[in-house]
């Protein structure tokens, strides 16, 4: 890792989803040095762990392509990733920001050509297919990662594994010398992207999530849809059985007091979505959303109305009571429904938890004074300085609506700097 | 038909809600729920009621007065409050089904013979008396509930239990004799009083 170079007319962005790598891209590419912090070993967040992309079910991957491509194109902006922001003082206009590096046990002479990869034995669980799948101790995050350079876990770093990793590679690209580093460094402004992580199913103690290998979440369900995911992109549940007749539960934590106080916005779409992807896959297949209510916004109606519309699959509005079992493992989910209250104990083959987003950084652990709502979303206030959310960690949001609130937030960020250039001046 | 529900027909006209807000204990809640339905399905009971709690919230809103104030489902809820847990809303439907219950019981238009109605008329006549449950006489009160056949028969029937609960000096029969009251019955008739007292300036101030 190189030092970081930055001023009191950098921007710092903190987090390399699509909201951030798009606020830093729409700021670097006005000319503005930006330096953006990913705690993962790669850039794009959750949005690369997505199979397809509603309304238009096409694939993420495509404009994930095009802003690695922007990334790597422009000299404005520093990726630094497996690194957290410990801690930011100062105000607007100077900031500085304290960020913990993490050894990544690999050096930029990496080539991606995986044969490290090949040498490990030891296997840990995929994070990036939500542990639904191993990957080896040294490893490449997913098929298209940015930056494209292999990791080591630290897990095995003084093993035998570690040393044939070493010996594997051809442009001694492993160092396993690294160590945790931290860094400091000025900045401007700062945006906040640290995004959003799915709400803990097992808390929702009626559902079984962590009794029922059956029950799964959406962002599971995501993965296994996915041809590089873990099932090579079949339908199918832990015990191979192929998942015809599918449920899916929507307000999993979301709208409930209990849990979720706001309205999560993507799992209706989402769940839409996925209904297509069990629709592809079988001719028989059967689906059956439980709802409260759908949430399909303007545009998004025709899409619900074209779900809505098809032969096998049933609308039940209600939200479902609880879920138990039967001899097979077949979920089966009760409850009454509210269009005539009739008491249903309906068996599937697999129920998917439509669960709500919540923000992945916990109102206590914000290492930046800042203003945190209720639901423990960023606030846009006054008080916040030169501190801006971009993305998921202000409110949830989809996608369309991410990348729309970022490039705001990078706006913002380039009238704090500018205001710094036209007092040095 | 009393005097009271009478009135009360006259001054909500056209708008249960709001006499359900107004007069049943945590009535203005009824408003917040949202039909998910948790609160039908949790209930252990649920399918033994006439009318669910959210059922009974929309019955509410569409005025369906009657029903809702001479259905069984208030009566039959056993206060195990899985409904109040779950609830997305935090609704407190234990509490609004003890309400709704309530306030047929004020009215006067509890349906004849509500087995649940009656025991809780004979437990209150029976904490009145010495300020502490008489466990004896209300047991035998119970038996007697439904007439004197019925409840010899009970009695003969649940005899050996009772011989047990005396040996093992779990049931007094000397208790039949007045009972023991509370150390200060006189305050705890006291407490009674002003309850009752706050009790009736609440419903004079709803025109109950």
């Amino acid at each position: 890792m190189t030092e970081v170079v930055a001023t009191n007319e950098t921007i710092l962005v903190v987090g390399g989803g699509i909201s951030g790598m798009t606020a830093a891209l729409e700021a670097a590419e006005t000319g503005k040095k930006v330096v953006l912090v990913e705690k993962r070993p790669y850039l794009g967040g959750r949005v690369s762990q997505l199979y397809k992309y509603f309304p238009k079910l096409c694939h993420p991957t495509c404009g994930l392509e095009i802003n690695q491509r922007r990334a790597k194109m422009n000299p404005n902006l520093t990726i630094i990733t497996m690194a957290e922001v410990t801690n930011i003082e100062g105000e607007a206009g100077a900031y500085t920001a304290t960020v913990k590096l993490a050894p990544r046990f690999v050096n930029d002479n990496c080539t991606g050509c995986g044969d490290c990869g090949k040498a490990v034995e030891a296997e840990f669980d995929d994070e990036y297919n939500y542990g639904m799948s191993k990957r080896k101790g040294a490893y490449l995050p997913h098929v298209m990662a940015h930056p494209m350079q292999y990791v080591i876990d630290p897990r095995i770093i003084g093993t035998d594994d570690a040393q044939k990793a070493k010996a594997a590679c051809k442009y001694d690209a492993v160092d396993l010398d690294m160590t945790e580093r931290e860094i400091k460094f000025p900045a401007g402004a700062v945006i906040w992207a640290t995004g959003w992580q799915p709400y803990d199913a097992a808390k929702i103690q009626p559902y079984g999530y962590d009794r029922f290998d059956n029950v799964i979440t959406n962002v599971e369900f995501e993965r296994m849809a996915d041809p590089k995911g873990p099932t090579g992109g079949k339908i199918v549940r832990k015990d191979g059985k192929e998942a015809k007749n599918v449920a899916f539960i929507q307000c999993a934590g979301s709208r409930d007091r209990n849990h979720l106080y706001h309205c999560s916005r993507i799992c209706c779409m989402a769940s839409l979505k996925q209904t297509h992807y069990v629709v592809d896959a079988y001719d028989d297949a059967q689906v059956t959303i439980y709802y409260i209510d759908i949430r399909a916004i303007d545009r998004f109606e025709d899409f619900y109305q074209t779900v809505r519309a098809m032969d096998n699959v049933k609308f039940v509005k209600s939200k479902v009571a609880n879920v138990i079992t039967d001899k097979e493992g077949n979920p089966i989910c009760r409850g009454v429904d509210t269009e005539g209250y009739h008491r249903y104990e309906n068996t599937h083959d697999l129920v998917v938890l439509a669960t709500g987003m919540e923000p992945s950084v916990a109102k206590g652990d914000f290492p930046v004074d800042i203003v945190i709502n209720r639901e423990g979303f960023i606030e846009p206030d006054a008080a916040n300085g030169g501190v801006f959310a971009a993305g998921s960690a202000s409110d949830a949001l989809d996608v369309n609506r991410a990348v729309q609130h970022a490039t705001g937030a990078a706006l913002k960020a380039i009238q704090v700097v500018n205001r710094v250039a036209r007092a040095e001046a | 038909m009393s005097d009271m529900n009478t009135a009360m027909i006259e001054k909500y006209r056209n708008s249960f809600l709001s006499e359900v807000e107004a007069n049943v204990e945590e009535g203005e809640w009824v408003k917040m729920c949202m039909q998910c339905g948790v609160c039908a399905g949790s209930c252990p009971l649920g399918d033994a009621w006439e009318h669910t709690p959210q059922k009974i919230f929309m019955m509410i809103r569409a005025g369906k007065r009657d029903e809702v104030l001479q259905s069984d489902s208030m009566w039959m809820c056993t206060s195990c409050y899985n409904c109040i847990v779950r609830c997305p809303r935090e609704l407190p439907i234990t509490h609004i089904m003890h309400g709704l219950a309530h306030y047929a019981k004020r009215l006067g238009i509890v349906p004849q013979g509500q087995p649940t109605a009656k025991f809780a008329q004979l437990f209150w006549n029976n904490l009145m008396k010495k300020g502490r449950v008489n466990e004896l006489k209300l047991g035998i009160s119970l038996y007697f509930m439904n007439g004197f056949g019925e409840g010899v028969k009970t009695s003969l029937k649940m005899k050996d239990i009772g011989i047990g609960m005396v040996k093992t000096k779990r049931m007094n029969p000397m208790e039949m004799l007045g009972g023991h009251a509370v150390k200060d019955l006189s305050g705890f008739q006291k407490v009674i009083k002003k309850a009752q007292e706050l009790e009736d300036a609440r419903l004079a101030k709803h025109g109950g």
